[in-house]
């Protein structure tokens, strides 16, 4: 099988400051990878990147088979068919003038076709979010906090993508709407075969949408594999960290957690040897040395005595 | 002196609109003690937002105050002028929104917006620009010299909602208002932002106003949880009563739908399913009662917020045996 997406030691740098100093993975058709990791730790850059919304220096991204990054804008508009973003406020940025049904069919306009007809296309993608076909009419601010998501998804889904990118594509919704939004992913990805990125700081929406993930440090992936396998059994002492930190929604929850010292090392002053050395509860003498990226059955992991 | 700080006494408020009176709180009692932390949970449009712009008077143009009042430290917010209420923001009441973006402006660097809030001090500038790095170190930012001269839009998602947060603990105020802090964080950085929290309360008797829809959150670091559907509160109480007893079937369905207890990969997750009703045209009877699995004849009747035992509150008729056995 090959893969529909396909990044190779992707860099980003901004002035100085060295962003992405090389992330790899790839994503396979119908497959959803979730990528998690610390807060400034190059997550939206990644997404940005391969989209070409953020610059990509060296490195390779290749879409079913084609190299994309560094296209000029002009080369790349014809692929946003195929590549759909999900921002984390899919209608606060957009005019509150306009009706859902011109949302969601806006990217039609974009890539100028002008043969489609609009109400039976804006019908057929609010039945594929489960909204009924008269919120074609509503405005932006007559819609709930997941109304407003699924149209988000909806305006996502008008061009028939094969890859959708999301950063946070539910944070700040209540559980119950944040599950429908999840259970409306999972079943278009079955019936669609869609491909999705997903970017998310809520561990509990990995653990039920992901197949993959991968967990990124100061701009370079430190472990990745299959999602139970590393809920089960978290191999990197960062993603340890991070696990052990999730907070349980009971209040008398026993939890062991492991500490993260420290604050995330400078990007423009990387440390030597393992980046995370300073604030790993495990490091000894031979983190000195760097780690290499070795992956075994699947599963990939930067660090030189694993759990 | 009085323990309570905070105190919501029967607050209503509409938003006037083209449809009618949106009747977006109604209703509302509820009080936060000096140095307590209450979490307020409920679906998105439940009115959290409304009721924390009413507390800090930043409410749209088209709101309207119909009944009740709002004191702090015993003064009644709602008629303060202009000029107290911002006297009151600027120190004692603090507030991290949910939208970092709304907090800094976009044309200023972070150093100078970091300057412009310590206006009222008397140190040199370069002593408040000291003040501001430390601040930024803090909140664990790296290299917070360099950083000063940056603008909003070079930093991540969740470096400005740090930064936020660092600004509105600066005043070291009696009540801190957060509404969605941590949902732009990692769970290594959320967990210190609660224990930063948590000190804040026990150093500085800082009481705290939490908004989260992370249910896990809540548990950790609330003593008090009050419950909202549709405008108004449908449970309050201890955070392991909430939690271990909840006593309203909304209160129950929202924990059982959390992700979070769920370990292992579900294809389909639980949802409430239905919506949140019309507030412009309220249905009559319980707010609940067109999503309620346990709804029976009674609860076409309004039920009361009752005390069931200190300090737990609900209104449902389930609570009420004579009713449920009739
Ligand atoms: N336009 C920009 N100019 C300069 N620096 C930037 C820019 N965009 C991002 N950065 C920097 O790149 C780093 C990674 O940012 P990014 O937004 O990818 O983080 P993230 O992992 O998505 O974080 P979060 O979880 O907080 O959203 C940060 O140090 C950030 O300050
Ligand atoms: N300025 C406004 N005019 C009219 N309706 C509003 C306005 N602001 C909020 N609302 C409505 O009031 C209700 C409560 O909103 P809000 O307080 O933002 O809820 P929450 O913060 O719990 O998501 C919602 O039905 C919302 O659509
Ligand atoms: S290489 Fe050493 S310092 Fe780095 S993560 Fe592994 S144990 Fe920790
Ligand atoms: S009063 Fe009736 S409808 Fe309302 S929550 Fe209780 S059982 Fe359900
Ligand atoms: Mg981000
Ligand atoms: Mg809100």
């Amino acid at each position: 099988m090959s893969a529909i997406l396909d990044v190779k030691d992707l860099q980003t740098s901004y002035g100085k400051v060295n962003v992405l100093a090389g992330v790899s993975f790839s994503v396979q058709p119908g497959e959803t990878y979730a990528m998690v990791g610390e807060s400034g730790s190059g997550k939206t850059t990644v997404i940005r990147a391969i989209a070409g919304l953020a610059p990509a220096q060296a490195g390779s991204v290749k879409f079913d088979g084609q190299e994309i990054r560094g296209l000029p804008e002009r080369a790349m508009r014809p692929l946003r068919k195929d590549i759909a973003m999900m921002f984390q406020d899919p209608i606060g940025s957009l005019s509150p003038r306009v009706t859902v049904r011109n949302l969601i069919t806006e990217p039609y306009r974009i890539q100028g076709m002008k043969n489609k007809d609009i109400d039976a296309e804006a019908k057929r993608l609010l039945a594929l979010v489960n909204l009924p076909s008269h919120f074609a009419d509503r405005y932006p601010y007559q819609l709930s906090g997941g109304q407003a998501r699924r149209v988000g998804v909806a305006r996502a889904l008008a061009l028939e993508p094969k890859l959708i990118l999301a950063d946070e594509p539910t944070a700040g919704l209540d559980v119950s709407v944040q599950g429908e939004l999840l259970n409306l992913l999972n079943e278009l990805r079955d019936r669609l075969g869609l491909s999705m990125v997903i970017i998310t700081h809520n561990l509990n929406v990995v653990r039920h949408i992901a197949d993959r993930m991968g967990i990124l440090y100061l701009g370079r992936l430190v472990e990745e594999g299959d999602t139970e396998a590393i809920f089960d059994r978290p191999r990197h002492p960062y993603t340890h960290c991070l696990l052990s930190a999730n907070p349980e929604p009971d209040p008398d929850a026993q939890l062991e957690r492991i500490a993260l010292k420290g604050e995330p090392p400078s990007l423009l002053q990387r440390p030597s040897g393992c980046e995370f050395r300073e604030r790993c509860p495990v490091a000894s003498d031979i983190c000195q040395q760097t780690p290499i990226w070795e992956v075994n059955n699947d599963h990939g992991l930067r660090c030189l005595t694993p759990r | 002196m009085s323990d309570t700080l905070l105190e919501i006494d029967n607050l209503s408020v509409d938003y006037e609109t083209e449809r009618g009176d949106l009747k977006a709180l109604r209703d509302i009692s509820f009080d936060v003690k000096k140095g307590e932390i209450v979490g307020i949970v409920g679906e998105s449009g439940c009115g959290k937002s409304t009721l924390i712009s009413s507390i800090l008077r930043l409410t749209a143009p088209n709101t309207r105050f119909r009944q009740g009042e709002v004191r702090f430290n015993g003064d009644d917010i709602l008629a303060m002028t202009e000029r107290q209420m911002r006297d009151l923001r600027g120190s004692d009441i603090s507030i991290v929104f949910q939208d970092p973006m709304q907090t800094h402006n976009p044309v200023l660097t972070i150093g100078r917006q970091l300057l412009d809030i310590q206006h009222r001090s008397k140190a040199t500038t370069a002593q408040k620009l000291e003040t501001a790095a430390k601040m930024l170190a803090a909140v664990g930012i790296p290299d917070p010299q360099a950083r000063l001269k940056q603008y909003p839009h070079e930093f991540s998602g969740g470096m400005r909602q740090r930064i936020a947060i660092a600004m509105a603990l600066m005043s070291e105020p009696d009540l801190l208002i957060a509404d969605e802090p941590t949902t732009a964080l990692d769970a290594t950085l959320e967990v210190q932002i609660i224990e930063r929290l948590k000190e804040l309360q026990s150093e500085m008797n800082c009481a705290i106003l939490f908004i989260s829809h992370h249910l896990g959150v809540i548990a950790e670091l609330c003593d008090r949880v009050v419950v909202m559907y549709a405008g108004a509160v449908v449970e309050s109480g201890d955070v392991r009563e909430i939690f271990h007893d909840p006593k309203h079937p909304y209160t129950r369905r929202l924990i059982e739908c959390d992700p979070g207890h769920i370990k292992t990969r579900a294809r389909i997750l639980p949802t409430i399913p239905g919506e949140v009703p019309d507030l412009v045209n309220l249905p009559d009877g319980c707010i609940f009662r067109d999503r309620c699995e346990q709804a029976f004849d009674k609860c076409q009747q309004v039920p009361a917020l009752d005390k069931l035992k200190e300090g737990h509150f609900a209104a449902c008729w389930l609570n009420h045996p004579e009713e449920t056995t009739a």
